[in-house]
């Protein structure tokens, strides 16, 4: 039997590696909250990790040769997710579409999925090791 | 978990920008009652402003720091008042006051202490977080 690693951890590790962008892009919201002009960016998180892990809805173009061009996305790349912009609920004078509420709300509402998933990365190595010693 | 730790670069930014915003607040209102006797030696009110910067470790990410990109100062003309008793009133009696509004610049210093406490919060948030997912498998 080969254990594999990556297999066994599945889509816990990217679903961390995407919260802690989407942590960042946040924090940069809410630092620029008095910046004019600035304009305030998130992201899908499940169209990223589906992109990540290959289940993306997208359509795949058809290749019948090895060295055919596929649409298929590098999954080291797909880290860097397509940014969108937020609609703003009140526009303001200084071109700032940041709303400081709705980016708080965001960013505990990501730490908190960062923690839970965290907490099922945790549980998972510690069944691993369980599996794994001796008794 | 690089990402975690270009949080504290970008929030440390803004608390960088926002207490330059708190320092020309206090200097405002600190010279909102200064008289001179001419209109150029009067204080100007200070206003700072705001700029994005790209993140030079991560030009196509999407840490977003921000700076403090210069002070100006306020256009608004000096108010003359007629004092002729007053010990800077000019030939004419009269004596050039900021045209500072205290009540502004009290709203602009709170705004700029919410988000320096929201920038703060994200940063024991950060921190926290980076804690918890060293922690990992330690259990």
């Amino acid at each position: 039997m080969s254990l594999s690693l990556d297999k066994a951890f599945g889509v816990l590790p990217s679903a961390v590696l995407i919260k802690a962008r989407r942590a960042e892009l946040l924090a940069s919201n809410l630092a620029n909250v008095d910046t004019p002009n600035y304009k305030s960016r998130d992201f899908h998180f499940t169209e990223v990790l589906a992109e990540v892990e290959g289940m993306s809805n997208r359509m795949k173009l058809a290749t019948t040769r090895a060295n055919h061009l596929t649409n298929e996305i590098d999954k080291s790349r797909a880290l860097e997710p397509e940014l969108l912009y937020r609609i703003p609920a009140q526009p303001s004078l200084d071109g700032n579409t940041v709303d400081p509420q709705l980016e708080r709300a965001a960013f505990t509402e990501n730490t908190t999925h960062y923690q839970s998933t965290l907490e099922f990365l945790d549980r998972r190595v510690s069944s691993l090791r369980k599996a794994l010693s001796k008794e | 978990m690089s990402d975690l730790f270009r949080i504290f670069n970008t929030s440390a930014s803004a608390l960088t920008a926002q207490s330059v915003r708190l320092n020309t607040v206090a200097s405002n209102m600190a010279n909102a009652a200064m008289t001179a006797s001419t209109a150029e030696d009067t204080y100007r009110a200070k206003h700072v402003l705001f700029q994005t910067v790209i993140d030079q470790e991560d030009p196509n990410g999407v840490a977003m720091p921000v700076r403090v990109a210069g002070i100006v100062d306020d256009e608004c003309e000096p108010i003359p008042t007629y004092e002729p008793n007053h010990p800077h009133a000019n030939e004419e009696g009269y004596v050039f006051r900021p045209a500072i509004n205290v009540v502004e610049e009290m709203a602009n210093m709170m705004s700029a202490s919410r988000s320096y406490e929201a920038n703060v919060e994200v940063l024991t948030t950060a921190r926290s977080l980076l804690q918890r997912t060293l922690q990992v498998g330690q259990s």
